[in-house]
C-alpha cells in the first residue's frame, strides 16, 4: 500500500506545483513617492541587540540605503557593469568574479574558492530583469519593486561597484531598531497593512496568492492605493522594508560557515519572522524571489 | 444524585479517570493553542482569540512562550504514560496512588501556572509554581523508579512466554525501570540548563541546526534534552502498547533486550554531547538502530497476533494474501497504533535518514528557514504520531464497539497519516518546487494537513463530549471504570501471594 501511495502522493503535488505557478501576471506601475535613492544616517552608539537586548556598540556613524536596491537600479548597474568589463553573461547567467574565502576544513565548512560565480540567473521565473545579448531592461510595472533572484555574490558586486558595501548584521539591525527594544522598526505590534508578509493580504495576493510578491520599495507609508490604506512602516531612521518584502542581504563572512545571513523577513514569512532580530541564511550563491539586499556606506568625515 | 466523592474517586483515584482528565486538558490546550498559528492564524482567528482571552504576546518572548507551552503539553502526556506504567506494571496500590496523586497535582500546577506565566501577564510567582508543578513531576518520577524495581522476588516471571533472567528477572519491568530511569537523568539535563535561566543561559529553540556550528554547552544540553526526552517518549509507549497486545514468545524475548540496551546507549549518547558532540552521534545512532529494532519486533508480533485472531474467529486455517491483509485491518484500533510506528519511519526517521546523507543539498543549498520547518516539521510529527497511540489505546479503553470503533480508528489513521504526510511532503518542498512555483504545494499541503487534523479533532471532540455527557448518568460508563479502575490487560508477572493481592494494583483481577 504504501509503496503506490507516496508516489500518488508526489504526483499530485508536483501537477499542482507544475500547473500552479502565478504565470505571466501583468502588474499596475504604483508610485509610492519614496525615492530609493536616499540614504539615511545612522549614528554611532549603544544599541539593543538581538532577542535577549545585549547592548552593542557601533562606534562610528554609517550610512543606510533608505529601501532595498530595485530592479530599476539594478538593471542600470548591470548595463554599466557590463560595459565596463565587470561582469559576464554565461550560458544565461550573469556571472563575476570573486576572489574565494580562506578555508579551515570545519565540520560542515563549504570551500569558496576564487573564480566566476553567479549573481543573477537571467531567464528564471520570479527575475523581473531581461536581457536581450546587449541591454538589461525591467518589465513593466516592477520598475520600483527590491531586486529579487540575486545572489549575495551578485549583491555585493553591485556594492563594490558603486565603492558601497552590504551592511553587517549589526549595522542592519541598528538600523531597523534603533536604540530600543523594540521587535518590529516601528514598535511591538504589527498589522497586515504595515508590511508584507505571508497572507497579509496585501492587493498584490490577488495575483500570486497568500505568498504575494515583491510590494514596491517605500509602499508602506501610510498612503491609500487605489482603495488599500497602508500603515507607515518606517524604522526609527526613516528606512522603509525592514520589516517583511524581501530578505535582505547581509554583509559578514563567519569564519567556519560560510553561510551568509539575511535580515527582515519577506513576503513569505509569518508575521513573527519579521521582528528585527530574526535571521535567514544560506550559501553567497543562493538566489530566490523573496532574497534581495540593500546598501551602506560609511560617513565621510569632514577636514 | 451523585456524589462528589464518587466523581473525586474517578478523576483523582482511577486510572481511566486519570487518563481521561488528562486526555481532556491537553485535548482543551491543543484545541485553544493552536489557533494562534498556521492556516489559522491567517485567518485572523488567532487576534479573535488573543482578544478574547486577554493574552499578552510581546513578540520578543515568543520563543520562551512557546518552550513553556511545550513543557506543559509534554508535562500531561508523561502523566498519562505514566497512569498507564503504574497501571499496568505490578506495584504495589499505595506506590500507585502516591505516584499517581503527586504526578497530577504535578502536571495540573505546571500547566495551569506555565501557561498563565507564559501567555497572560508574567507573574512570577506562577513562574514558581511553574517549576513546583515539574519538581513535582520528576518526584513523581523518582517514585515510579522505585517502584517499578526489577529485582524485587514478588515480580519475578514465572510464565515462559516473557523474557526473563535464568533467575526469573522481568525484563520488560527491566525496560520499564530502565526508560524511567534514562528520563529523570534526562530530565535533569535539561534541568541544570534550565536553572542557568538569564544566568548564563538564554531562551534557545532546540532544533539541531547544522549551519550553526559552534553551540554553547548549554545549548547543547538543551538540545539533547528535547531529543532525548521525546525518544524516551516513544520508548515509554511502544513498552505500554506490547503490553496492551500481550507481547510475548520470542519476539518479546529478543525485543526486551535490545529495547533495554537501545535506551541506555541512546540516553549516554545523548548525555555526553556536551563534551563530545560528534562521538555522542554515534552512540544515539547505535541506540536509536537497537529501539527501533525492538519496536519493528512488536509490530511483526502484534500484526501476526492480529491476524491469527480474527482469522481464529472466523475458523480459516489457509487464508490467502487478501484475506489476511483484511484480518490485519480488521480491527482499526489495534491495528492502528502498530501502523503509525511504520509511518513514522516516513515521516520522521526516514526525514532524518535523508537529511542526514543529504546534508550538502540541505544545509548548503536550502535557507535556513527550510531547514528549520523541517527540524521543526519532524518531531512535531512524531510528537503528534505518539499522541494517536495514547488515544486509539484509549478509544480502545473506552470500549469502542463495532462501527463507532471502526470509524474512530480509521478516521484517526487516515486523518493523521493525511496531515502528517501532508506536512512532509511540505517540509521537503523544496526538493521538488522552487519558491516561484511553490504557493499551490503549500495550499494543497495545508488544505489536506487541516482536513487530516481536523477530521481527528471532530472525532476526539465527540469521543470526549460523550465522556462529559457520560459523567451525568448515574449509571454511566464512568461507574462502571470506578468499580473497575485498573487497565484490562495481561501482565508479566503477578505479585505473590495473590491471597493477599489487595495491597497490589492487580488486585480482584485475575492473573492470566
Amino acid at each position: 500500500m504504501k509503496k503506490v501511495l507516496y508516489p500518488v502522493i508526489m504526483l499530485f503535488i508536483i501537477i499542482f506545483a507544475a500547473c500552479g505557478g502565478p504565470g505571466d501576471v501583468k502588474i499596475p506601475y504604483i508610485e509610492t513617492g519614496v525615492n530609493p535613492d536616499s540614504w539615511a544616517l545612522v549614528p554611532a552608539g549603544v544599541f539593543m541587540k538581538g532577542p535577549h537586548n545585549h547592548e552593542t556598540k557601533i562606534d562610528y556613524d554609517y550610512e543606510i540605503m533608505v529601501t532595498h536596491v530595485t530592479n530599476a537600479q539594478y538593471a542600470e548597474y548591470l548595463n554599466e557593469a557590463l560595459a565596463k568589463g565587470s561582469i559576464k553573461v554565461l550560458e544565461n547567467k550573469v556571472m563575476g568574479y570573486y576572489p574565494g574565502e580562506e578555508f579551515h576544513g570545519y565540520l560542515h565548512e563549504f570551500e569558496i574558492k576564487a573564480g566566476d560565480k553567479v549573481h543573477v540567473p537571467l531567464g528564471e521565473p520570479g527575475l523581473r530583469i531581461g536581457f536581450d545579448s546587449k541591454q538589461f531592461t525591467v518589465e513593466n510595472g516592477w520598475e520600483n519593486h527590491p531586486m529579487v533572484m540575486v545572489s549575495w555574490f551578485g549583491a555585493k558586486a553591485y556594492a563594490d561597484f558603486y565603492g558601497l558595501r552590504l551592511p553587517t548584521e549589526i549595522e542592519w539591525e541598528k538600523a531597523a531598531r534603533g536604540t530600543d527594544a523594540r521587535s518590529y522598526p516601528w514598535g511591538d505590534e504589527i498589522s497586515r497593512n504595515q508590511a508584507n508578509y505571508y497572507a497579509s493580504r496585501d492587493p498584490f495576493e490577488k495575483f500570486f496568492g497568500k505568498q504575494g510578491t515583491t510590494t514596491p520599495v517605500g509602499f508602506y507609508n501610510g498612503k491609500k492605493y487605489d482603495g488599500y490604506q497602508t500603515e507607515k512602516g518606517l524604522s526609527p531612521y526613516g528606512l522603509y522594508d525592514m520589516a517583511g518584502n524581501v530578505w535582505q542581504w547581509a554583509g559578514d563572512d563567519y569564519p567556519d560557515v560560510h553561510y551568509r545571513f539575511m535580515r527582515g523577513g519577506s513576503k513569505i514569512s509569518y508575521d513573527f519572522g519579521l521582528r528585527v532580530y530574526s535571521q535567514n541564511a544560506a550559501g553567497p550563491d543562493f538566489y530566490a524571489i523573496s532574497v534581495g539586499f540593500r546598501c551602506a556606506r560609511d560617513v565621510e568625515k569632514e577636514g | 444524585m451523585i456524589s462528589p466523592a464518587n466523581y473525586y474517586n474517578y478523576f483523582f483515584q482511577s486510572t481511566k479517570g486519570l487518563v481521561l482528565g488528562a486526555i481532556s486538558v491537553v485535548a482543551i490546550i491543543t484545541a485553544t493553542w493552536g489557533l494562534l498559528s498556521g492556516p489559522v492564524a491567517e485567518s485572523g482567528i488567532k487576534e479573535i482569540v488573543v482578544g478574547l482571552l486577554g493574552m499578552k504576546l510581546l513578540p520578543l518572548e515568543r520563543a520562551g512562550r512557546i518552550i513553556m507551552l511545550y513543557h506543559t503539553i509534554a508535562m500531561v502526556i508523561v502523566a498519562i504514560e505514566v497512569y498507564f506504567i503504574t497501571s499496568i506494571v505490578p506495584m504495589k496500590k499505595e506506590q500507585q496512588s502516591t505516584i499517581n496523586g503527586t504526578i497530577t497535582v504535578g502536571y495540573l500546577t505546571a500547566v495551569i501556572f506555565g501557561l498563565w506565566f507564559a501567555y497572560f501577564g508574567h507573574n512570577y510567582l506562577f513562574h514558581g509554581l511553574f517549576l513546583v508543578g515539574q519538581s513535582l513531576v520528576f518526584f513523581a518520577g523518582i517514585l515510579l523508579a522505585r517502584a517499578l524495581w526489577p529485582w524485587n522476588k514478588q515480580y519475578y516471571v514465572s510464565d515462559p512466554e516473557y523474557a526473563h533472567t535464568k533467575k526469573g528477572v522481568d525484563l520488560e519491568r527491566v525496560a520499564f525501570f530502565t526508560m524511567a530511569l534514562a528520563t529523570l537523568g534526562s530530565a535533569m539535563f535539561g534541568a541544570v540548563t534550565g536553572s542557568y535561566w538569564s544566568n548564563g543561559h538564554e531562551t534557545f529553540l532546540a532544533e539541531n541546526l547544522i549551519r550553526t556550528p559552534h553551540k554553547e554547552p548549554l545549548q547543547l544540553s538543551i538540545i539533547g534534552h528535547l531529543h532525548i526526552m521525546l525518544t524516551l517518549v516513544c520508548v515509554a509507549i511502544t513498552l505500554v502498547i506490547g503490553r496492551w497486545l500481550d507481547f510475548k514468545g520470542i519476539f518479546h524475548k529478543i525485543a526486551m533486550p535490545l529495547m533495554i540496551a537501545g535506551t541506555i546507549v541512546i540516553t549516554l549518547g545523548v548525555w555526553t554531547v556536551v563534551p563530545w558532540e560528534h562521538l555522542a552521534h554515534k552512540f544515539i545512532y547505535v541506540g536509536a538502530v537497537l529501539v527501533m529494532s525492538a519496536a519493528l519486533m512488536l509490530v511483526i508480533f502484534g500484526w501476526r497476533k492480529l491476524i491469527s485472531e480474527r482469522l481464529a474467529e472466523q475458523g480459516l486455517k489457509k487464508p490467502g494474501f487478501w484475506i489476511s491483509l483484511k484480518a490485519l485491518l480488521h480491527d482499526p484500533l489495534k491495528f492502528g497504533p502498530l501502523w503509525q510506528m511504520v509511518f513514522m519511519n516516513f515521516t520522521v526517521s526516514g526525514v532524518g535518514i535523508f537529511m542526514a546523507i543529504k546534508l550538502e543539498l540541505i544545509f548548503r543549498v536550502w535557507p535556513f528557514m527550510e531547514e528549520r520547518i523541517t527540524l521543526t516539521g519532524h518531531w512535531h510529527i512524531l510528537s503528534a504520531l505518539v499522541a494517536t497511540i495514547i488515544l486509539m489505546y484509549y478509544a480502545d479503553i473506552c470500549g469502542l464497539k463495532g462501527k463507532k470503533r471502526q470509524w474512530f480508528g480509521w478516521i484517526f489513521i487516515i486523518g493523521s497519516d493525511i496531515a502528517f504526510g501532508s506536512m512532509t511532503i511540505f517540509s521537503m518542498k523544496r526538493l521538488f518546487v522552487t519558491e516561484y512555483y511553490q504557493q499551490p504545494v503549500t495550499d494543497w499541503t495545508m488544505l489536506l494537513t487541516d482536513i487530516g487534523l481536523g477530521a481527528l479533532l471532530v472525532t476526539l471532540a465527540v469521543l470526549l463530549l460523550w465522556r462529559l455527557f457520560d459523567l451525568f448518568n448515574k449509571d454511566g460508563l464512568w461507574q462502571q471504570e470506578l468499580t473497575n479502575p485498573e487497565l484490562d490487560l495481561n501482565r508479566t508477572s503477578a505479585p505473590a501471594p495473590l491471597s493477599s493481592s489487595n495491597e497490589y494494583n492487580v488486585s480482584g483481577q485475575e492473573v492470566k
